[in-house]
């Protein structure tokens, strides 16, 4: 099969896109819950800096597809075999400990991803890439010092936080396995291939894993299905049913 | 309003020929319109009074989350979504710049939490109804913002200075949540006819709530001398609530949505409104804990604290080995 520039462009984005979403929605979640006030309002900036992204990368999906769907469109009225996020991020919350541990897996990987991106042949995803950037930047600086503080905290808060990344581990993987599609955009300098991260990935989080006193899983497994949307976790879509409620049952109205 | 129901000391004003010399200058600087700072002599009334003041307030901004918070996940768009959670987001700054305010008369956040957990201190009654309709949405920006700047764009006059400054701040992201909350009613109310019933729905649940906001009337409000002779209340319940009234009839009016109250006209001779009063049992039930969520609101606040124990114990922990590390590094 194969596959025309702009589907290959227009999965891409969608990807990018989901990703954000899907966290962005999980970590919203958190608002007025959080573990302390500081971090309540963090984790809304977080969702808020996602939600933004999530906006410019479905915009541009929305462009490229080029059949009159906006960034809400995309949001709104897709069914969950079309999202094309990471099965990690569409996992409930939880707890604390597992929201920030998937945080600062997902941050680990968006920061080179994103830094790679900028130089990507096609402007619109490097400005996008760029300004995404600087808040990636910021996210892995918070997640990460975040995981080092509670795996170097007490023990109970120590042992949450490697029952986080053993119920995680499984997941954290599945971005870096290269498909058609990441083939195909690389074959256009759009993008690398994901696999080209994996070892800045593995050496942030060796490193930060050493400091925070927690032990990395050997397993090499992964699950897959997500950003291919071949198949979703059973939550994205209560996910969706919930996030989708209101423009679903009001067809055409205006918000 | 967010400190509806503080009782000041309960007894009449003391005039300035009973008191010791300390507090007649002290009332003399308030008088003056000079603020009181933390390092300042003030009486122990006075402080224990904005202890509660700001206490409640604070509370009210963090448990004024919930509600609200109950609508991020089914935001319509991702503009809405976006603003709401930002919006929340700015309450819970809010709550923080209070905490801080509290913490400089010498109670701290964790103490000040204790009493809102053990039901020793309150919060404002309107958290205690639920929302809806993502009209609510609207309704509470609208109303229920719009009915706290009317009481906080005073404050920033009050006699305490960290009180006064935090409230200059607030103020300004106050006027912004009620725009966009009325923004959300105008979108509501000129949309499909059920939008319009959403809007109108939501209006006729959170007028009342909204005015009972600014607490009992004058009449039945025999604490607020001392307070007002502080300068830590600044107008009477029933003022500011004429105000309300007065500002919000027309606004409605130009949504095309009704007031539920038959009695809502506008008094040519008094140059206000007419208008009913709320059901002051209503008020007392929701205010005893007999609200529609006060029990789900509190236990939302308990479990999140609670849940997040071991958060703040292992941030603590690990600050205190960091520090030690460093000591021994030296
Ligand atoms: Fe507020
Ligand atoms: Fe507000």
């Amino acid at each position: 099969m194969t596959v025309s520039d702009n589907t290959a462009l227009f999965e891409f984005l969608l990807r990018q896109g989901d990703n954000a979403l899907v966290l962005g929605h999980r970590t919203s979640e958190w608002c007025g819950v959080g573990p302390v006030l500081e971090e309540d309002i963090a984790l809304a900036n977080t969702a808020l800096d996602l939600i933004g992204q999530t906006q410019l990368w479905l915009a541009l999906a929305g462009e490229v597809e080029d059949k009159g769907r906006d960034a809400n469109d995309l949001a709104y009225f897709r069914d969950p075999y079309d999202f094309r996020n990471l099965l990690m991020l569409e996992l409930p919350n939880e707890d604390y400990g597992r929201t920030i541990m998937r945080q600062f897996l997902f941050d680990a990987f968006q920061v080179p991803w994103l830094t790679a991106l900028q130089e990507s042949n096609d402007k619109r995803v490097g400005d996008i890439a760029a300004k995404s950037l600087k808040e990636a930047m910021y996210h892995l600086e918070r997640s990460a010092e975040t995981v080092i503080a509670l795996g170097d905290g007490t023990d109970e808060s120590n042992s949450k936080m490697q029952q986080a990344l053993e119920f995680l581990w499984p997941y954290a993987g599945e971005v870096f396995a290269d498909d058609e599609n990441d083939v195909s955009v690389a074959s256009k300098g759009i993008a690398p291939l994901p696999s080209s991260i994996h070892d800045v990935w593995n050496s942030t989080i060796n490193r930060t894993f050493s400091e925070a006193c927690l032990k990395r899983p050997e397993s090499q497994f992964a699950h897959s299905g997500g950003r291919e949307g071949f198949r979703h976790t059973e939550h994205l879509g209560h996910m969706l049913a919930t996030m989708q409620t209101l423009q679903r049952s009001h067809p055409g109205a205006t918000w | 309003m967010y400190a509806q129901m503080v009782k000041s000391t309960g007894k009449s004003v003391q005039a300035l020929d009973d008191m010791s010399p300390e507090e007649r200058a002290f009332q003399e600087r308030i008088d003056r319109g000079e603020k009181i700072e933390p390092k300042d002599w003030m009486p122990d009334a006075y402080r224990k009074n904005l202890i509660r003041q700001i206490g409640q307030h604070a509370h009210s901004e963090i448990v004024g989350q919930l509600p609200e918070g109950n609508w991020i996940t089914r935001a319509p768009t991702l503009e809405r979504k976006a603003n709401l959670l930002a919006k929340v987001q700015d309450e819970a700054g809010h709550g923080l710049y209070l905490y801080c305010a509290a913490e400089t008369l010498g109670v701290s956040r964790d103490e000040l939490f204790e009493m809102l957990h053990s039901g020793k201190m309150k919060y404002s009654s309107i958290f205690n109804y639920p929302t809806l309709t993502w009209a609510d949405m609207g309704a509470v920006g609208w109303l229920v913002d719009g009915a706290a700047i009317m009481n906080q764009v005073p404050l920033q006059r009050t006699s305490y200075g960290p009180y006064a400054r935090a409230m200059v701040r607030i103020c300004k992201e106050e006027s912004f949540h009620q725009r966009q909350g009325y923004h959300i009613m105008m979108t509501m109310a000129n949309g499909t006819p059920e939008q319009k019933r959403m809007a109108q729905d939501a209006l006729n649940r959170f007028w009342y709530p909204a005015l009972m906001m600014f607490g009992p009337s004058d009449k039945d409000s025999v604490h607020s001398a001392q307070s007002m002779a502080w300068k830590i209340k600044m107008n009477t319940n029933d003022e500011l609530r004429q105000k309300f009234v007065d500002e919000t009839a027309p606004q409605a009016e130009f949504l095309g949505l009704s007031i539920p109250d038959e009695n809502l006209k506008w008094n040519e001779e008094r140059g206000n409104y007419d208008f009913s009063e709320p059901d002051w049992d209503e008020f007392y039930n929701v205010v005893s804990g007999n609200g529609p969520c006060n029990v789900e609101r509190l236990e939302a606040r308990k479990k999140a604290w609670s849940d997040g124990a071991w958060v703040r114990e292992g941030m603590m922990a690990h600050a205190e080995k960091k520090a030690m590390r460093k000591q021994a590094a030296e």
